[in-house]
Parts: structure tokens; sequence; C-alpha cells
């Protein structure tokens, strides 16, 4: 009994000293899983996911304690990739919720602050002091921080209108039968 | 929602209970055959296992919170209960259809997922179960009792046979290749065991022993034949399966008579016929391409032909049907068709100019 | 496994639906009365919108330009009638998502008055270039359905060198008889177009393609061709035979590579409608204004065949058709395989309308989808080679790659796997999601990394001026710092001088 308790103790401290030493011999310096992840987020530190700017949540998500549908304005392209590159499931149904949106400008109200323009992570709104702005749709990544800034609530996030050019046949409904 | 239907706008006449049915239908000349051969007690084995599969089906389908009734009339759990009592011994006491339909219905089709998820032919893992599970009753063949002829058996003595356990004395034959089976664990070989105990007239008509759907091989060619013309089923499968017992059993007797039966009683024996035009062809189970049906067909054939030969049970349609279920996914993977414009292994195929 | 393919092959795939046709197949082509509004929508073909060139209110003639083509692949639009242009706005549209298209409203004058037109007397003396140049000004487009703009095909297929022209008369859509109807009253001036596209792609050999359930047309056309180098060849009948790919096989024997055109192995497939339209813009200088419509399904009063201009409404048809027989089930534009249901009566014909087809009940045969019971059926009805089971199973779970992998881009949509699914699994609705999602996440991935770049530009930027800022800072630090130590120095230096002068 006590041989058994001692060789087994002996055996245990062994190999853990062993994995010990080999995980600090071994141990690779930096997550270069990190820096690949952050080349797949937007890039434009809009901050909508909580986290410090795309770097922050870059590793979070190699930590693996963010999921991988937390950036808004990357949408399902963006979860599609990460799920590829971290080996998860990509489970699109959380992202479809929130619809694609662009930046718009009231025109009535707005009074060229230029407020939204500086703080625009894309240089997506055009115009200057005193003139009306206006968005660059293409650029537009929604990511709010113009929303934020907007003084008089004139630059607002909207849903992209569906065109006859975006429009696609919606996944057929599933109903179970059986 | 979208706002409007999807092409096309325009169906093919074909629905799955017109499947089902169009099956049942093929398999009716057979199993009224089997009514009139074994009599009171093949009827009531037939109805209590198919009332059985329904129930488990129903029970299953509520506890899942499913729509029961569209299922049920489906016809598919009709279909696999009537298969698996055809593949019973008629004078099989009704306990055993009733285990069997639960069996297939509960175990082998809706704990996998109910129609079109499951792995294995229910109808047949239900009999493997059964075969295994209880070996004497599985194996009490009765010779043939007309329903016309003198020997018949009344309702009652029905009733007594199905429900109240009692023994007859036309049970105690054996089917031929369970005869031929134990005669040779007993050292006699085919040249002695056979005579007298094979007729091939016999053997289409079913006047013999067996299971009682699967003794009439006349009938249940017929059926098959039905359901390729009605375009249910193609035939690489049946042809495949038929081949696939017959090729090594052309060789082998050729090589040694004594020790190998003949391609005839192999192809009318057991399940066979049956196996080759109503279980391999079951869609769920089987693979998806023509191609893949012929090699799971003629895979089927020959293991049920080794089986037969060498394995410890004298009918092995069964078996190798399960054993080829697991192997669908296999030859899906690999038997597919060839994409147009590309080639096998789907590269695109070159730009010629001027060719 | 060649082997296999020979065994098991033979001509591979296809369904054969109930075809219909002889419920408008005898009827003549008719006219339809001029209707009040025109709805002319800027797009009818694959590619760029036309560009309208017309104010509202200005009066255009009959055939003048009022939208002209915009960038590479479009095609112009002309005038259906004379009148005034009432308005430029959303008007509905003959598209599956019911959203309203830019539409031109021309409020006819009733004068049909045409304007001048350019025909030429020896249409066949014209250079290639010039040909295409013609077919491209009236705004023709392949008029089977695809509307691709048949110029850019004749130029792409003179650069890459064409053998074989192949006239698409297939006409597989059950109901549709309006192929038919123009091969059989108009097989002259067809056989005309035929010879002008054989002469602007300089092909070889001429094939006209026509399914055998249409024994007139074939007369017609072997009767019209006789003495010329064309080949009316009789093809079994089924669907999808009128398909670019389906032809081309059947005909040529040959394979379109995956991915690529049918130029890739010399051939050119048109449709033998789109042949009288070329005709008829080269050699009177008419511009596409006008198609054959059929007018069919079994709650269509009297089915037939009209000749109807371009944006005409279609309740205006339905009129010609003595109107409907309720209870309709569907309304249908094109043929019942791959056309599409529409609910508003005002949509507009427009190019590529083949068929207005009201359906009962029945003939849609619709029901509740069941589950697979993997019977294959799709598999063996697949034109392609595709497993339409496996990848409607992944599309469900939204495994889109996994479909992609099992040649979802090779699909065709043509609805065969639909149409014989026992367990009306709607499969082809299933791949059409997943390509439209696919091209929508491409679309995103493409944006996503143009606003990657913008956003690392202005970060790059934001760094620089701030760099410049700190520098030229630190540059008015260093001024300052040397003005001080100057001063200071300049201080002491008088300070010294100060005192040493006070010691002198």
């Amino acid at each position: 009994m006590l041989i058994a308790i001692i060789s087994l103790s002996i055996l245990g401290a062994a190999l853990g000293l062993f994995l010990g030493v080999a995980a600090r011999r071994l141990a690779v310096e930096g997550n270069p899983l990190v820096a690949e992840i952050q080349d797949i987020l937007p890039g434009s530190q809009c901050g909508q996911c909580g986290y410090p700017g795309c770097a922050g949540a870059a590793q979070a998500l190699a930590d693996g304690s963010a999921p991988i549908t937390l950036c808004p304005p990357g949408g399902r392209a963006v979860v599609q990739l990460l799920a590829a590159k971290l080996g998860v499931e990509a489970n699109l149904s959380d992202v479809e919720e929130s619809v694609p949106k662009v930046a718009e400008v009231k025109e009535e109200i707005c009074i060229g602050c230029t407020r939204c323009f500086k703080v625009c992570p894309t240089d997506a709104i055009m115009g200057a002091a005193q003139q009306l702005h206006s968005v660059f749709r293409e650029a537009c990544t929604a990511c709010g921080k113009c929303e934020e800034v907007c003084p008089t609530e004139s630059i607002k996030l909207q849903p992209i209108p569906v065109t006859v050019q975006s429009w696609y046949w919606q996944k057929p409904p599933m109903k179970e039968a059986a | 929602m979208n706002p409007i239907a999807h092409s096309p706008h325009a169906h093919a006449p074909a629905s799955i209970s017109k499947v089902m049915g169009t099956v049942l239908l093929a398999l009716v000349p057979a199993t009224l055959y089997g009514f009139w051969l074994y009599g009171w007690p093949a009827i009531f084995l037939w109805s209590i296992t198919v009332a059985s599969a329904l129930i488990g089906e129903a029970f299953v389908l509520r506890v899942r919170q499913r729509p029961v009734r569209p299922a049920l009339l489906d016809g598919s759990a009709t279909l696999t209960a009537w298969l698996l009592a055809l593949s019973l011994p008629p004078f099989a006491p009704w306990w055993l259809g009733v285990v069997g339909g639960l069996f297939a219905i509960v175990v082998v089709k809706q704990v996998f997922g109910g129609l079109g998820q499951n792995v294995f032919n229910p109808a047949m893992a239900a009999r493997v179960m059964l075969l295994i599970s209880f070996p004497v009753e599985m194996t009490m063949w009765a010779a043939p009792t007309p329903l016309s002829g003198e020997h018949a058996l009344s309702f009652a003595q029905g009733l007594a046979i199905t429900f109240g356990g009692a023994q007859w004395d036309t049970m105690a034959s054996a089917s031929l290749l369970g005869h031929v089976k134990t005669e040779f664990t007993r050292g006699v070989d085919l040249l002695h065991s056979l005579p007298g105990y094979f007729e091939a007239g016999d053997a289409l008509s079913g006047h013999r022993v067996g299971s009682f759907g699967e003794t009439s091989a006349v009938l249940l060619l017929l059926g098959g034949v039905f359901l390729i013309v009605k375009r249910i089923i193609t035939w690489h499968a049946p042809v495949a399966m038929l081949l696939g017992v017959a090729l090594p059993a052309a060789i082998a007797h050729a090589i040694a008579p004594e020790h190998y039966l003949a391609v005839l009683p192999h192809l009318l024996s057991g399940g066979l016929i049956l196996g080759a035009f109503f279980i391999v062809t079951d869609p769920v189970t089987s693979p998806n391409t023509s191609a893949g049906m012929f090699v799971f067909g003629f895979l089927c054939g020959l293991l049920t032909w080794i089986i037969r030969t060498w394995g410890g049970y004298p009918e092995g349609v069964a078996f190798a049907v399960m054993i080829m279920n697991a192997l669908t996914p296999i030859v899906d993977r690999y038997i597919k068709p060839r994409i147009y414009g590309r080639d096998r292994k789907g590269t695109a195929l070159p730009a010629k100019k001027g060719a | 496994m060649m082997f296999f393919e020979k065994f098991f092959g033979g001509l591979r795939g296809g369904v054969h639906p109930e075809g219909k046709k002889q419920l408008s197949a005898e009827c003549p082509i008719r006219s339809v009365p001029l209707p009040q509004k025109l709805y002319v929508p800027l797009q009818q073909h694959i590619g760029a919108p036309a560009a309208p060139v017309v104010k509202v209110g200005e009066r255009v003639l009959k055939g003048q330009l009022v939208a002209a083509a915009q960038g590479n692949v479009s095609a112009p639009v002309h005038a259906p009638t004379s009148g005034v242009v009432s308005a430029l706005g959303d008007h509905v549209a003959p598209h599956p998502s019911g959203l309203p298209v830019p539409t031109l409203t021309i409020e006819s004058d009733g004068q049909e008055e045409w304007v001048a037109l350019a025909g030429i007397e020896q249409p066949l003396e014209l250079a290639q270039e010039d040909i295409a140049a013609r077919v491209a000004a009236a705004g023709i487009v392949g008029l089977g359905g695809a509307t691709f703009p048949s110029a850019l095909k004749l130029n792409l297929s003179r650069a890459s060198g064409v053998q074989t022209l192949i006239l698409n008369g297939g006409e597989c859509e059950p109901y549709l008889t309006c192929d038919d109807r123009i091969m059989r009253e108009r097989a002259a001036e067809i056989v005309e177009g035929i010879a002008l596209i054989a002469k602007a792609v300089a092909a070889q050999e001429v094939l006209i393609g026509i399914e055998d359930n249409k024994p007139e047309a074939i007369a017609t056309m072997q009767a019209a061709a006789q003495g010329s180098a064309i080949k009316v060849v009789a093809m079994p009948s089924m669907y999808p035979m009128g398909s670019e790919k389906q032809i081309i096989q059947v005909l040529t024997g040959k394979e379109i590579p995956a991915g690529g055109r049918p130029a890739d192995i010399g051939v050119l497939v048109h449709n033998v409608a789109t042949a009288w339209a070329v005709q008829q813009a080269i050699r009177y200088g008419r511009p596409l204004i006008s198609r054959i419509v059929t007018l069919s399904g079994g709650a269509m009063r009297t089915p037939c065949n009209v000749e109807a201009l371009i944006g005409t409404p279609v309740e205006e048809l339905l009129t010609v058709a003595g109107g409907l027989v309720p209870p309709v089930a569907r309304m249908v534009l094109g043929g019942p395989m791959m056309g599409q249901q529409f609910t508003d009566m005002r949509v507009p014909v427009v190019k590529g309308t083949s068929g207005v087809l009201a359906l009962t009940a029945s003939e849609t045969g619709q029901a509740e989808a069941s589950p697979c019971i993997r019977c294959s059926t799709c598999v063996r009805a697949c034109p392609i080679g595709l497993l339409p089971l496996e990848m409607a199973a992944f599309i469900r779970v939204s495994d889109l790659a996994s479909s992609v992998a099992l040649g979802l881009k090779d699909c065709i949509s043509c609805g065969s796997c639909s149409y014989v699914c026992p367990a009306h699994i709607p499969l082809v609705h299933y791949f059409n999601y997943a390509k439209g999602d696919l091209a929508a996440q491409e679309r995103g991935k493409l944006k996503q990394e143009a606003t990657k770049k913008l956003a690392d530009a202005r970060n790059e930027r934001m760094a620089r001026i701030e760099r410049e800022r700190a520098e030229a800072a630190a540059k008015r630090k260093a001024a300052r710092e040397a003005k001080e130590r100057a001063a200071k120095e300049a201080a002491e230096k008088a300070q010294q001088e100060s005192s040493a002068s006070e010691s002198a």
C-alpha cells in the first residue's frame, strides 16, 4: 500500500516536473495567433466589442474569452474567417440579427461641425467646416462613432436598403414535418 | 419570409406516401400467398408486427412533439414492419413480432432521428436483434399448411400457435440453408444431404420451409420487377446483389460441388430475393448514385454468400445488409457522379480551342 | 470509373415534365392593342442599367433611344411606341424581390410614329464589326431568358474564334410556345438572322437544335434553311435541353469547362428569337422593342401567343387571352421550371419575358416539405451530375463551404431536383439562397478589405500628423531653447563686457 502510494507520487512528481520544464524550455514567444486575428478584424478600433480596440479584441479572441461574433462592423464575413482561423463552429444566427447598416446624414439638421468627420476611422465622411457632410457608403463600416459625437443627432446608422442588385433568396423556412 | 414562391412552379406527381404505397403494393402478392400458405398464425403475426410498429412510431413522435398523423400516413413504418414480418418464421410467438416491430421503429429508426436519418435498415436490424436474442424462436420453421388444404389450421389453432405458444408437429422442419449447415456439422456433404431437399420448382412457387413471406421467389420477383417498371427502384442494386451471390457460388460449386451449394439453390433460398428487391433498395440506407448502388448491392451479395458458406449462421442476408449499411457513407464518399465540365477529380476540363 | 460512367450514364439527368404545349402551340402570333401606358425598365439585361437620355415631358418616337448603355456589359433601351415620357421613377418590376426599379413611363399618343430607321439592303455585305455594332445599338439581348447583351457575346466570340454556331430552338420549358411559333411563322427572317450572326463570328458550322416535340417547327426551319449551310437537328424532348450547357453537350458532344464559357470550346449559342431580332435590327434598322410572349396555363381562358411591345403591363396582355379563370393558384413570368412568380398585374413585359402563365393549384403541385428519404431521385435528375440532397443538407445547417465543395457553383438552377423530389424539398431554393449568400459574403469581404485599407491609411496619417506635430513642437522647443541660450549668452557676454569695462 505504502509502496504503491509512494511510487505513484514519485512518478507523478517526476512527470509533473518534466512537463513543467518542457513548458518552460519549449515555450513559444508571444502569440502569433493574436497578430493573425488582428489582421482579420476591421482595424477601425471602434470599440463596439467592449475591448480597447482591435488589438484588445484579438487578444481576447485568442484567449477564448470572447465569442467570435463580437465584431458588429465585421459582420458575417469576419465571423466566418474567425471561425476558420480558430477552428470553432460559426454560429451565424447571432450575427444575422444585426442588419448591415451605414451612417446616413439628415441634411436638414446637419450644421457642418466636422466632429463626425474627425472621428471617422475610415474617412468615410466627406465635407468641410460649415458645409453639409455626407457619407461615402462604400467606406462606412457602421462603427457608430460619428453617431456618438454628433451634436444634433443628424448622423445616424440606418439599415442598408435592399436593392435589386443586393437582394437574394432567403433560406427556405425550416419545417420539420416528421 | 420570401415574398413569393421559388421556382419550379410545377411538380412531378410524386410523394413519399406514393413511393411507400407502391412498395407496399409490390409486396401484396407474396404476402397474400404467405397468408394462404401458413394460415392464421402468419396473419396474426403480420398484423401484430405492423400494429406494434405503428404504435411505437406514434408514441415516439408524441414524445418528440412532432406531428403524428402525417408520419403514420406516409407508410414508412408500415413498410418496415411489413418487411420484418415477412422475414419471421410463420409460427413465431406474438411477442417476437411486438419486440421486433418496436425495436425496428423506436431504436433503429426514431432514435437516429426518424424518417431518412437511420443508418441501418430497420427491418434487417430488428431481424438480426431477434435472431441473436431469441435463436430458438427465430429458427422454428414450419412446413406449409395451406389454408385450403387438408392440414389447414383452424382459427383457434392459429390463435393457440401465435398467442398460446402451442407446438405443432409440422414445426420440426428446417429450412434448406439450415439443413445444409446442420448436416455439414455432422460431416455429411452436399452430395448426400441435398437430394430430396431442394426442388427448384418448389422454391419458385414458395411451397417449402422458410419465413412466411420469403418463400415464393416468383411473387417477390414479380413485385421487384413492378417496382423497377414503376421507377421506384433501379435495377442496379438488385441485379448486383444477385450477381454477388451467383458469381462466387458458381465458381465454388464448379470447383467442389460436394462442399458448395449450386447457384440456383443459393438464389432461391432464404431472404435473397426479398433482400435484393426490397431491402438493399431501401433509399435511406443505401448509396446515392447508380454506380454506388451497384457496388453496394454486389458487396451485399458477396457478404451473404460468404456468411452462408463459412459463417456460423445458415442465412446471411440480414448481416450482410447491416454491414453494408455501415459502409454506405464510404461508398458515397468515393463514388460520386462526375460534374459537367469537370473531370472525375473535380478539376475543370481544359478549354480546347479549335478542338 | 469510365466504365461505370458508360455503363450507367447515357444522356445524364434531366426530367420529363408534362409539356402542356398543346394549350397554345396552334395559336398564331397575335398582336396586342396599343396600351395607353408603357413601363420600360432601364435594366432589362444582365449588367449595368442603361442611363436615361430623355427628360420627363419630352416627346419620343417609336424606336427612339431613350436610355443608353452604360459601361462594358449593358444594353440600350428604346421607346416601344411614340408618345410622351410621363415619368421616370420606380415601378414594379419582373424581379423575384418584388422591389421596384427605375422605369421610364411612356404615355402613347396612338400615332405609332417611327423614328427614322437606317435599314440596309445588302446586310450580308456588312463587316463583322458593323454587325456587332448594329446589334449593340439595337439593344438586343438573349431572348431565351438569360438576357445577356448579344453584341458582347458576338464580340467575345469573334475575339476567341468560334467554329460552331448553335441556334437554340429547344424551348424545353413546359407551356412555352413562343420560340415554336416564331420558328413556324418567321423562318425566313430567322435564317437571315442566323446568316448574319454566323458572318459576325465567322462560324464554320451552324446547327439549329429543336426538340422533337415540335415537328412543324423542325420541318419549317428545314425548308427555310434549304440550300444554306445550316443544319437543323432534332433533339430528344427533355428538360433542361434548352440550357446552354445541355444543348452544346447534345449537339457537339463537348462540355463547357467548369467556370468557362462556350467560346472556350469554340461554340456560340444564340436563341432563335434572338436571330430574328438581329435580322430586324440589321435589315430594317428596328431596335428590339417587342417580343413574342406565350400566354398559357390552366387558369388562362384562351391560351395564345402574342407579339407584345416591351413595357406592356401584363394586365393588358391578359385581356387578349380572354382573362383568367379563377381560382388562379399562381401567376408566373417565364416557364414553370425557372420562371418567377409575380403578384402585381401591372408588371411590364421586358426583353426576357417569354411567357405569362396562370397556373392552377393542381398544376403547381405544391405541398409541404417532408424529410429527405435519400431516395436519390434528385441525383438521377441533375443534368450537371451534382448531389442535390447532400448539398441541401449542408446548406440547411449553414455549412455553405461544404456545399461549394460538392459543386454548388456548378449548379445551373434548372430546378429538375425540386421538380422530382417526392418529399417536396425546395432544393433549388436552397441553392439559390446559398449562391446569393456567398455572393453577399464576397461583397462584404471586398468592402471589409477596402475599409481596412482606409482605416490603416487614416491611422498612418494620424500617426504622421502626430509625429509631425511632435517634431514641430520639438523644433519650436529647440528654437526657443536656442534663443534663450543665445539671450543668456548675450546677457552673460554683456555682463562680462560690462564688468570688463567696469574693471577697465
